[in-house]
Formats: structure tokens, C-alpha cells, sequence
């Protein structure tokens, strides 16, 4: 093709692991750093065969020109994409920001909640949120101390944070929502409540506000192909209405979403993500015996981390 | 030429073009209609009249002139015809694939009426194919002007737009939000109809006519369109992004797993190439029993990709009858040889479940066909107490599409009640010099339409930008040897700028 079909210049300027499985990429991309608001996402194609797989902006620095993902190596994509995405590669293609921006409103006082490599998209809007003058309080979750990242960052936007892991080997003990309990007990006065992470996770986030009537925010993030509203693969169920999650979403009301049928469509390609995974993993190791590629990080995730259990919104199982 | 040829004296009978045999092809994704050969396309041109009153040329929605590129052929010059055909449309080889050519120029033409008509769009095609084959592109002498163009959409109407406006020496730009440029022609139309070979010649000759083509830019998300008439400096754009929005069966069950609509199934098998899956990453996982709702030509098109895909069974579930069907006949006729099952007069009202989340079943009613409705066809009414279960495990609804809301919801251009642009019949739209056509003003319709629109946009955008350009006259105009004191039949597509 001609030289005058742009499709892959957006090279990676920085990389940071946060853990064995999760990481972030800095990409170039002045327009799409001056475009992005919170809640919003890109769509990412690794290369030229690969699949297109939904991300959130979880970062973006108009000065810098640069956006930031942060990728949790789970499945096929993700774990070919920590080998290959080192700084000064470049991503064969990147298209956003896409999705409508999040209402940051006029929330007084805010409770922003990250679960897992949710707390990095959530941080946009804890920022955007502290910038028009929000009290801000974040409620980060992960599993364990050694996954934790980003402290630092909402540290700097939040009034308030509240630290939970599921082992208590930092801050409190215990899931977001206990945290969320917490906050909501040191805090009767809560204007909106935003949550992303896994679906699970967001419905229990959802359930501890529904009965305080606390307008709750989830960021959805169903399988996709174009996220430009055209195929309707990401078609979740609000209330009694049918939602294209690309285009009318990504956030939606947590009391209005149907969490069981956004869970069971998420499982569509598990077996096709599975074989993809074994097949490549695979390859890998012929590679590896053969010596011709040197072994990229840790390509089988710790066991303990139990990734496969849970259905993660950056599974590229719902990619593609 | 030899002897004036009459109706008598041409050809009687059609010159078929080769088909791949449908038990064959239903396992492969190459073209089904293999194209003339040489001596086929030879004495299809001799079926032509060249007759003087030309309804075939009205018949194109832009304007080719049919005629006169068949008579290069009867003379023995496919470089000749093929620099006519590429005076008025740049892509021959899509359209003489894609386009409705019974509705339009075959359907009016003059050995039609006693005969079967000159098939030209299988000479068109195979005009194209052949330039494809030797490498021929077209580029004339353009001098350049100072405007700068934006399209938005590398579909049919964009493309379109934007050859006529490189053509006119402007700068143009074709922003696409998918990884590769052709829009609904790549994602939408599988490979067995246009290969995307094909789609790559075709763009490959607007580049070369200094087109610029940006993919990976969603317009409107990355910067919207009042940035491209402001700070981007754009003196005017196009928008062609397509209706694209599928329409939802609107039924209980219709999340399932399993239920997907013709978009996605062609998207993941086209675009993304998931038939090639594990060699490409994306999956498209595919029942035993494939029921698609709707008979148009996009649910004709999914059928014949899920029988290629493996499927054991194809139906087609219709609401009205085989009359009422809105593919094309060709392509109707296509899926029949290929074995998918019809059952007319059928409509879903549920989907049935595993109990796992997975398509077990669907409950269908009969209809039958009451009075005319607004679009002049019978009304499918349902049949009281006619419901029955119909085994499937995997449902494509193609019923049809609405607006792409990305444009209108982040620029103020004036829409319609339901979502399209608001265009008039010069296609310029709410705001100064910002112009929309295809199916994003008129709701889905065909490739050649669309290619149309954004041709005659491309007039509208010329005379807003005071841009002479006598390539864009029409037919009747163009047999004419000067105009404006240009001397046509050099095809350099000089222009003068207006005063």
C-alpha cells in the first residue's frame, strides 16, 4: 500500500511493570492526549494480524502529548503484547478516544474506586474530578501489597484514600466495597460513587449504594470489535434499554446495569481465548528450546493471583 | 467498425460468465463469479447497440459513459476503455462487482427490451481487472490549487468524493477509524463478492492521485468536524460514515450468546479476517445451525460467509416472501445454489436458551401478507396461534442499520428525528462547507449510491470553492469536444479558477 496510508505510527515511549502480569505503556499521540477526557477508551491492534482490543485511557498528558494504558497480561494479546511492547516499538494501530467522556459534574464530594487494573482508568477521573474542586476520595483494591501501583498518583488527587487488599498485606482487609462502606460511614454526605474494575466487583460496588440511594458510575467494558457503534457486539442491557457500551457508554448508572448479562456475555470467546492461549504459549516455548527468541518477562501468571477465575474487564478475551 | 449491427445481427444470448460450482465454493472464500476471459468480454462489447439515445448512461448513478468505453472494446482497445470507464468512476472493478446493475444501467438497457441486456457490469469489471492485472492506473495531469479537503469515511461515498476532488487539485485527506481504508467494501462485503485485493488497487490508484488516506482517526472523537473547518484549516469536508448502527431484533433472548449481528459476523470474518483464525487473532466461533434474520443483500452476504465458515445448515428467516426480498437477484439466486434453506413468511419472537447462556432455539410465528404498507409492499402480519420452535444455535440479525451517532454527537450539525444529517439536494449540510452524503443522510442503501452521492457532493464542494472543473460535467456535456475553451479531449482535467 501507498506510503500515504497511515496506519501505524504510534511508538511507545515509556514502559513500566507494575507486577509480573501488569504493565503500562506510554504512547505518543499529541491529538488523542489533547482529545481524551475521563472514561474514556482506545481500541488497540498490536499488529497486523492481531485483534482489536478495548482499553481505557488511564493517563494523559496534553503537554507531553502522550497517553497512558495499563494492560494486565491475561490472555493471548495482552501476553504478546508484554513481550513485544518494549520503548520504541510502535503499536501497528491505536484509535480513540473513544466513548463519551465522563459527566465530571458538580459532584461535591466524590468517592472514585479502582479494583485491580481498575485503578488506573478510575484515576483520570479522581484527577478530573480534584480539578473542578470535588473532595476526593479514592478507594484503591487489589489483591495483595506486591500488586499495588499508582498509590503515589492518587495520593496526590484524592483528599482521602482508602487502601484495601483481600489479604490485608496493606491498608485494610477486605473488598473496594468494604471500603466503600467505610467511606460511606465516615461520610454522609456523598455525591456520586464511581467504580471500575471487574464486573463483579462493580455490582458489589453498586449493591453497597444502592440502599444509601448514592448515584454510582461504572465503566463497562463488554467485548468489541470497531467501538465506533457498529457492529453491536458490546451491547449491554441499562435498565430496560439496549446500550451500545462503545458509543453510548462507556459509563453507565450501576444501579440500572444488568451485571449477570454483561458477565455472561463476556464468557463468548472463552474457549477460543483458551485455545489461542495454549497454542501460543506454546509457540513460545518451541521458541524458546530453539533458542531464537530470547524469553520475554514471566509468560505464566502466578497461580496465586487466581486471574482466570475472575472475569477481567481488559481480558482480551472480549477483545476483537 | 464493420457493418451497423442491429438486434438481429448481435449476439442473441447473454455471454455467462464462469461460476466456481456451488458445492465447491461454499469451501472457499475466492471469488465466486471467476470473470471473462478475453474472447467472452470481446463478444459481450458486441452485443452493445451503441445505440444514440444512451438510457444506460442515465441509468448510472454516475454517469459513466457506457458506450463509449464498450466501444473501445469492440475496438480492441482496453487501455482506451479503460480510460473512459476511469473518467467518471475511478473504481471499476468494485462497481462492476457491487453495483445493482439490473436496477440501473442494465435494467434500461435497449437490447433489454427484446433480449436479455448487455451485461455491463461484467465488462466493466472485467475493464478494471485488467487494469488491476497490467498495472494500469490513471493518473492525469493535475495542477494543483490551494484547497484542502477533508473526508470523513474511506467507504464508497468518501472514496468517491475524494477522487473528484483530487482530480479538481485539491489537497485531500480521508480520515478512516478503522486500520485499513474502504469502509462497509472491506468490512462489509466479504471476500467472494470483492476480494480485498481488489480494494487495495483501487485505493493504491487514489494515493498515487495524491490522496491521502489517515486511518486508526475516529473524526468527531479525535477532533471534531468544527475543528476541521477552524484550526485544521480544512476549506471544506465530506462526511460518509455510513449508517453502520445495527438494528436490534428487539426480542426476549436476544443478548444470548450466540446472537450477533451481520455487521460483527462480517466485520470479525472480513476485517479482521477471523476465518483465518488462529493465524489472526480474532475468533468467530460459529453454530452447527445458523438462522439469519432478514434478506437483504448484507443477510445474503452473512449466510454465504457462515456456510463458508463451516456451518452445517444456513436458513434464512423472512418475515415477507421471496417477492418482497430486497437482495439482489444475483445474489439471491447465489445462495440458493449454495444450499441455504428460505423459510419466508417466518418471523422470531424469542430466543430460546441452553440454560448456560448459549442459543438453543428461537420461537418463530408464520405471517402472511396484508395490505400495502408506506413502502409499498404487503404488510407481514402475524398468523394467530401459528408460533412454533425452530432449532438454531446461532442467530445473525441483518434487519437493517440506523444513524452512526459518533458525528452528531459531537459537532452541531442539524440531524433528523432519526439521527441522519440533514443534507440538502446540493448534499451541503447545516454548517458552511461542510458537506454529507451516503447512507448517513439517506440511511442504508448501495455501494453506487453512496458512490454517487459523494461524487455529486464533490460537484456541490467544487462550486462552493468556485473550482472549475470540466470532469465533472455531465455526459451530455462531456461529448462535447471544449468547454469553458478547454479542450476535453486531452482528459487532462485542466481547470480554471472562477473569478
Amino acid at each position: 500500500m501507498g506510503e500515504s496510508i497511515r496506519t501505524s505510527n504510534f511508538e511507545i515511549l515509556a514502559r513500566e511493570d507494575f507486577s509480573d502480569v501488569t504493565y503500562s505503556l506510554v504512547i505518543h499521540h499529541p491529538l488523542m492526549a489533547r482529545a481524551a477526557q475521563p472514561g474514556q477508551f482506545v481500541i488497540v491492534m498490536s499488529h497486523a494480524e492481531g485483534e482489536r482490543i478495548p482499553l481505557t485511557i488511564a493517563d494523559f498528558d496534553r503537554a507531553k502529548g502522550t497517553v497512558t494504558l495499563v494492560i494486565q497480561a491475561v490472555g493471548k494479546t495482552t501476553k504478546e503484547m508484554q513481550q513485544t511492547c518494549r520503548v520504541g516499538a510502535r503499536l501497528y494501530g491505536l484509535v480513540g478516544p473513544m466513548g463519551m467522556p465522563s459527566p465530571l459534574g458538580h459532584a461535591k464530594k466524590v468517592v472514585c474506586v479502582g479494583g485491580g487494573l481498575g485503578v488506573a482508568p478510575v484515576y483520570p477521573q479522581a484527577r478530573g474530578f480534584k480539578e473542578n474542586g470535588a473532595y476526593v476520595i479514592g478507594v484503591l483494591g487489589f489483591r495483595n501489597k506486591k500488586l499495588i501501583f499508582w498509590e503515589d498518583k492518587f495520593r496526590a488527587c484524592c483528599d482521602e484514600l482508602i487502601l484495601c487488599t483481600d489479604d490485608g498485606s496493606a491498608g485494610m482487609k477486605g473488598f473496594v466495597s468494604d471500603g466503600i462502606k467505610r467511606a460511606i460511614a465516615g461520610h454522609p454526605d456523598i455525591d456520586e460513587v464511581v467504580a471500575i474494575g471487574p464486573p463483579v466487583m462493580m455490582k458489589a460496588c453498586a449493591e453497597v449504594t444502592r440502599p444509601h440511594a448514592i448515584k454510582t458510575v461504572v465503566s463497562l467494558n463488554p467485548i468489541m470489535v470497531d467501538g465506533t457503534g457498529m457492529c453491536g457486539g458490546c451491547r449491554v442491557k441499562i435498565g430496560d434499554q439496549v446500550k451500545f457500551a462503545c458509543v453510548d457508554g462507556p459509563d453507565f448508572d450501576g444501579h440500572e446495569v444488568d451485571f449477570n448479562d454483561l458477565m455472561m456475555r463476556l464468557r463468548r470467546y472463552a474457549e477460543e481465548e483458551k485455545a489461542a492461549m495454549a497454542r501460543w504459549s506454546e509457540n513460545c516455548r518451541m521458541r524458546q528450546d530453539i533458542g531464537a527468541v530470547a524469553p520475554g518477562p514471566a509468560t505464566v501468571p502466578d497461580p496465586s493471583l487466581g486471574l482466570l477465575e475472575l472475569p477481567d474487564p481488559f481480558d482480551e478475551v472480549q477483545g476483537g | 467498425m464493420a457493418k451497423k449491427r442491429t438486434i438481429r445481427t448481435i449476439p442473441q444470448q447473454r455471454t455467462p460468465m464462469r461460476e466456481q460450482p456451488a458445492q465447491e465454493r461454499v469451501k472457499n472464500f475466492a471469488e465466486v463469479a471467476c470473470g471473462y476471459s478475453v474472447a467472452e468480454a470481446q463478444r459481450e462489447s458486441e452485443r452493445c447497440l451503441l445505440c444514440p439515445d444512451q438510457p444506460c448512461v442515465r441509468g448510472c448513478p454516475v454517469g459513466i459513459d457506457i458506450p463509449g468505453f464498450i466501444r473501445k472494446l469492440g475496438e480492441k482497445d482496453v487501455r482506451g476503455a479503460y480510460d473512459v470507464l476511469t473518467d467518471t468512476n475511478l473504481l471499476p472493478a468494485i462497481c462492476g462487482r457491487v453495483c445493482p446493475q439490473e436496477n440501473q444501467c442494465e435494467g434500461v438497457c435497449t437490447v433489454g427490451d427484446t433480449l436479455e441486456p448487455v451485461a455491463i457490469g461484467r465488462l466493466e469489471r472485467w475493464v478494471g481487472d485488467t487494469a488491476i492485472a497490467e498495472g494500469w492506473t490513471k493518473i492525469p495531469y493535475i495542477e494543483p490549487n490551494e484547497f484542502k479537503i477533508g473526508i470523513v469515511g474511506s467507504g464508497p461515498a468518501g472514496v468517491a468524493c475524494a477522487a473528484d476532488m483530487a482530480k479538481a487539485g485539491c489537497d485531500v485527506t480521508v480520515y478512516e477509524a478503522f486500520h485499513q481504508p474502504g469502509g462497509v467494501l472491506r468490512y462489509g462485503i466479504p471476500d467472494f463478492r470483492l476480494p480485498n485485493e481488489v480494494i487495495d488497487a483501487e485505493v493504491n490508484n487514489l494515493t498515487k492521485l495524491g490522496v491521502k488516506f489517515e486511518c486508526n482517526t475516529l473524526v468527531g472523537r479525535l477532533f471534531t468536524i468544527e475543528q476541521m473547518i477552524g484550526e485544521m484549516g480544512f476549506d471544506a469536508v465530506f462526511i460518509g460514515t455510513g449508517a453502520g448502527y445495527p438494528s436490534m431484533l428487539g426480542i426476549p433472548g436476544d443478548s444470548l450468546n450466540g446472537v450477533l449481528s451481520a455487521n460483527e459476523l462480517l466485520t470479525r470474518c472480513n476485517l479482521m479476517r477471523a476465518k483465518e483464525f488462529p493465524s489472526y487473532d480474532t475468533p468467530l466461533p460459529l453454530g452447527k445451525r445458523v438462522a439469519v434474520i432478514g434478506a437483504g443483500n448484507t443477510a445474503m452476504d452473512a449466510m454465504r460467509v457462515s456456510l463458508r465458515l463451516g456451518a452445517e445448515k444456513v436458513y434464512c428467516i423472512y418475515r415477507r416472501t421471496e417477492a418482497e426480498c430486497p437482495a439482489r437477484t444475483e445474489e439471491l439466486h447465489h445462495a440458493q445454489q449454495e444450499g441455504i434453506e428460505f423459510h419466508w413468511l417466518t418471523n422470531p419472537v424469542e430466543v430460546l436458551d441452553d440454560g448456560k447462556g448459549n442459543v438453543r432455539a428461537m420461537r418463530c410465528i408464520r405471517m402472511e401478507l396484508g395490505e400495502p404498507d408506506d413502502s409499498g409492499r404487503r404488510r407481514p402480519l402475524p398468523v394467530a396461534g401459528s408460533e412454533f420452535e425452530f432449532a438454531t444455535d446461532q442467530i445473525v440479525f441483518a434487519i437493517g442499520t440506523n444513524a452512526n451517532p459518533i458525528i452528531g454527537q459531537t459537532s452541531k450539525l442539524k440531524l433528523n428525528k432519526r439521527g441522519y444529517i440533514e443534507a440538502d439536494e446540493n448534499f451541503a449540510t447545516s454548517m458552511a462547507g461542510v458537506f454529507a452524503g451516503g447512507d448517513i443522510v439517506t440511511g442504508s442503501a448501495t455501494v453506487i449510491e453512496a458512490m454517487g452521492a459523494g461524487r455529486k457532493a464533490a460537484r456541490s464542494m467544487k462550486q462552493f470553492l468556485r473550482i472549475r472543473d470540466p470532469g465533472t460535467v455531465c455526459a451530455s456535456e462531456a461529448a462535447a469536444s471544449s468547454l469553458f475553451g478547454i479542450d476535453l479531449r486531452e482528459r487532462n482535467f485542466v481547470r480554471i479558477r472562477a473569478a
